[in-house]
């Protein structure tokens, strides 16, 4: 027994000693001092010389976009160094183009900050926060879409233009060794300030989407960052066309429920489609949308309706819904937001019948 | 303990003993690095430091609190304990202050850890039971010939930058290959000295 505990003892020792000269050294070699971080010309912080970028500047929280937490395996964490970045290094080499290189655009999870540095982010990143939101409930609307209403932490507030979306930390869980941040719109008004909405539709094999439909409980606490996007509501005269099936109906709730907020009397249309009458949703809430909204319109199509369905309204799918109500009259603007393939063929039509590209907004699910 | 000039021990080490040429010791980071001879000089400094450094401290360690205490069973895992240590302490001063080199050694440097030459000379050390001096001049040699090794390594792979080698030999294979030729070489100091 003494033989083992003396083992024990010695092994721990050295290893004690040699643990405790590295720390010395760790504080004596690396410590790079204090540098200044400055963001956009504007604003000046001071962090802790060594760190990444990207940690200096989420502890400064700022939040840039990053997927992988670090790791440098997916290359969204970039931004432009303009002065004091050092040497461009080999692991950043697969995620940042030539073009890119040679403005100053570097990935800030591996540099390193060891000198004063200046950088330029867009200005709506200052915007972005991540913080842990209760689950206030979540319900099921169709039997592939869930609703959820989330609350930040007592005190925080989150702001954001309506159509614009926040990313999802999906933790790990049996199946998904890696946490990863997916991106779904928010379906609530910016006037309300202190919790969000998102539809979550289920995806077959789909990380986040499992985990939100599998493993979530109201009791867990959802990390959400942002809010980002260039696809939000523009506020104007024009008259208004909105496109979208499945999930994508949660921008275009936001952009509705943030114009009935603020009263805004815009003429708006609502072109809705989806594939059978179970598949709808939210119809009660956007029915009252047109009620409390005088220009507002809805238009409901099923592309598959069954006999179950009852359904006596427009078939078919939202571009020929488009093709026999849209007139041409008028300057209009468009939001579009769903599948891909759909977007590709409404934007077509949209610009057949005359509205201008440059006023066509959308957001493609992909 | 054995009766040779320490003096002897450095230059076998360096030349007839070569930890490359002679045990085929350290080869990893040998055909990875030894692209240029700038970079294959640094790293070779790196290991000499770590070489000539953790044999010192293993010598002590082994001698004054393992074997006192009966515990030589437990070298390997002491001996790598020092060497990563030590390992760490030179990437940080190397990324530190030659921050250019720390780029071009890349994933090597940490590497070094593992490097087979590094645990040998230790290992070597207390096999053939030398004492303090002669462990100094031995991982000072050994680094030194590892050096010479890769940094020789290193000009003949700039000459073939611009020969025609066949495509399935270019890189690793042709290094392997140049390896062994220069192995044979090195066979020609064999006898000048021999230790062991």
């Amino acid at each position: 027994m003494t033989v083992i505990i003396r083992t024990v003892v010695i092994i721990s020792g050295i290893s004690g000693s040699l643990a405790y000269l590295l720390s010395l050294a760790n504080k004596v070699i690396a410590n790079y001092g204090e540098k200044k971080l400055i963001i956009n010309d504007d604003k000046e912080y001071t962090v802790t010389g060594g760190d990444t970028l990207l940690s200096s500047l989420i502890e400064q929280e700022v939040f840039i976009p990053s997927a992988c937490g670090g790791k440098g395996s997916c290359g969204y964490c970039k931004v432009k160094v303009l002065e004091g970045g050092g040497r461009f290094l080999p692991t950043e080499s697969g995620y940042v183009t030539k073009e890119e290189k040679e403005k100053g655009v570097r990935l800030s999870c591996q540099l390193k900050v060891k000198e004063d540095i200046r950088i330029k982010i867009p200005e709506e990143l200052f915007n972005v926060k991540q913080y842990d939101y209760y689950i206030d409930f979540i319900e099921d609307v169709t039997d592939k879409i869930k609703y959820i209403r989330v609350n930040l932490p007592e005190g925080k507030e989150i702001n954001f233009k309506p159509g614009q979306y926040i990313q999802l930390l999906t933790p790990k869980y049996k199946g998904n060794p890696e946490e990863i941040y997916r991106a779904y719109s928010i379906a609530s008004s910016p006037n309300d300030a202190t919790s969000v909405e998102l539809f979550i539709g289920f995806v077959p094999e789909g990380i986040a989407t499992t985990y939100v439909h599998e493993h979530l409980e109201p009791s867990d606490r959802l990390t959400l960052v942002g809010p980002y996007g260039e696809f939000y509501y523009h506020p104007g005269d024009r008259e208004m066309i909105m496109v979208a099936i499945g999930t994508g109906l949660a921008p275009i709730m936001s952009i509705l429920r943030y114009m009935r907020d603020e009263q805004i009397n815009r003429k708006v249309t609502f072109y809705f489609g989806s594939r059978t009458r179970s598949d709808l949703y939210m119809m009660d809430e956007l029915r009252q949308l047109e009620e409390e909204l005088p220009n507002f319109k809805l238009r409901v199509c099923l592309s598959r309706p069954t006999k179950a369905c009852n359904w006596d309204g427009d078939e078919g799918r939202v571009t020929d819904l488009l093709e026999k109500y849209m007139t041409e009259t008028g300057e209009k603007e468009a939001y579009l937001c769903g599948s891909p393939p759909m977007i590709d063929s409404v934007i077509e039509i949209l610009k057949d019948k005359g509205i201008p590209e440059e006023l066509i907004y959308y957001d493609k699910f992909e | 303990m054995v009766e040779i000039n320490p003096l002897v021990i450095f230059v076998a080490s360096i030349f007839t003993n070569n930890m490359i040429l002679a045990n085929f010791l350290g080869m990893c980071s040998f055909i990875a690095v030894s692209n240029e001879i700038e970079t294959s000089f640094s790293l070779g400094q790196a290991v000499t430091f770590v070489l000539t450094a953790t044999s010192v401290l293993n010598y002590l360690i082994y001698h004054y609190v393992l074997v006192p205490y009966n515990l030589e069973y437990l070298r390997f895992i002491i001996f790598i304990i020092v060497i990563a240590a030590f390992v760490q302490l030179v990437e940080m001063i190397i990324e530190r202050y030659f921050e250019n080199l720390y780029y071009s050694l890349g994933i090597f440097l940490p590497l070094i850890t593992v490097n087979c030459a590094i645990l040998g000379v230790s290992l070597f050390m207390v096999i053939r039971d030398y004492n303090l001096l002669q462990s100094l001049l031995f991982g000072a040699g050994s680094g030194i010939g590892w050096t010479l090794a890769i940094v020789a390594m290193a000009g003949i792979r700039k000459k073939l930058k611009t020969a025609s080698i066949p495509k399935g030999l270019e890189g690793p294979g042709i290094t392997l290959i140049i390896t062994g030729i220069m192995a044979l070489a090195f066979l020609g100091f064999s006898g000048i000295v021999k230790i062991q």
